[in-house]
């Protein structure tokens, strides 16, 4: 069985969805995933689906959970890349994921994360208007 | 009056096979020219289809065929199972209504992904439901 890789940078867990998924894969990829805050102390996790092209009420409801799971050990996840098509069928069909954070990209959810988790550099307050700011903003973050 | 022009059967017992129909039904709405909304759209709604099938019935088949109505051309997927079959169908439409998990979002969210939807079900002989999709 192919397994998703789970990445730390820094006290953060990065996610990449990459193939149409097996049931199974999907629900090793979540008990993985909170092994991982486990024993990382993971504060915040990205999980990106860009390049996931169908999104059904199994996974929707796997990603949901996840997120469940996850803030119950004290880390928030944010999934980001959900493609337009996704997005759109997703409400047509009637799952709107309104209780996961999502983003755009994983750019915007390393800040999204930031605002979240109100950032140890005390700077939390500022973290809504430098989702404006650009990509000078996230390399300044990147470094702090 | 519609006509077939190509057909192909896929017997589902198992979680790979639902991968594999999602990718087939992909493939031909592609190759039939669909949006890519609507490719994810018919494909989403077969990948639930099927999930209704594995649950209640523990497989099926799915005929996924290429049709023609005059000048369109579309894809149109049944799929049919031996299952237990759905005792009231008014209610299994019924927007908020499932029997398992609670999700509610089942059937009529399938049927909202799609242009022609069609269910018949008879308990203790199965169910056969019947999407289609025009280009």
């Amino acid at each position: 069985m192919e397994k998703i890789p789970i990445i730390k940078v820094g006290d953060t867990l990065l996610v990449s969805i990459q193939t149409d998924l097996q049931d199974q894969v999907a629900m090793a990829m979540q008990s993985d995933l909170l092994s991982k805050i486990e024993t990382t102390s993971a504060r915040g996790v990205i999980i990106d689906i860009s390049v996931v092209d169908i999104v059904d009420s199994f996974l929707g409801r796997v990603l949901s959970d996840t997120a469940s799971m996850a803030r119950i050990m004290n880390a928030v996840v944010v999934v980001v890349g959900i493609q337009p098509s996704v997005a759109i069928t997703l409400v047509e069909l009637g799952l709107e994921l309104k209780q996961i954070p999502t983003a755009l990209n994983v750019e915007r959810g390393l800040l999204l994360l930031r605002e979240k988790l109100g950032g140890s550099d005390g700077r939390a307050d500022a973290a809504g208007s430098e989702a404006l700011g650009g990509d000078e903003e996230i390399a300044r973050n990147g470094h702090g | 009056m519609v006509t077939v022009s190509r057909s192909t059967r896929l017997s589902i017992a198992n979680e790979i096979d639902l991968v594999r129909a999602r990718q087939e039904v992909r493939v031909q709405a592609q190759a039939l020219g669909f949006s890519l909304v609507d490719q994810t759209r018919i494909t989403t709604a077969v990948s639930e289809l099927i999930r209704n099938m594995m649950k209640y019935a523990g497989g099926g088949t799915m005929d996924l065929e290429a049709v023609r109505n005059g000048v369109r051309a579309g894809l149109r997927i049944i799929c049919v199972d031996k299952g237990p079959g759905i005792p009231d169908i008014g209610l299994a439409m019924k927007e908020g209504y499932s029997t398992s998990n609670g999700l509610g979002y089942g059937l009529p969210g399938t049927k909202r992904l799609v242009d022609e939807f069609d269910i018949w079900s008879e308990v203790g002989k199965g169910t056969r439901v019947t999407i289609s999709k025009w280009r």
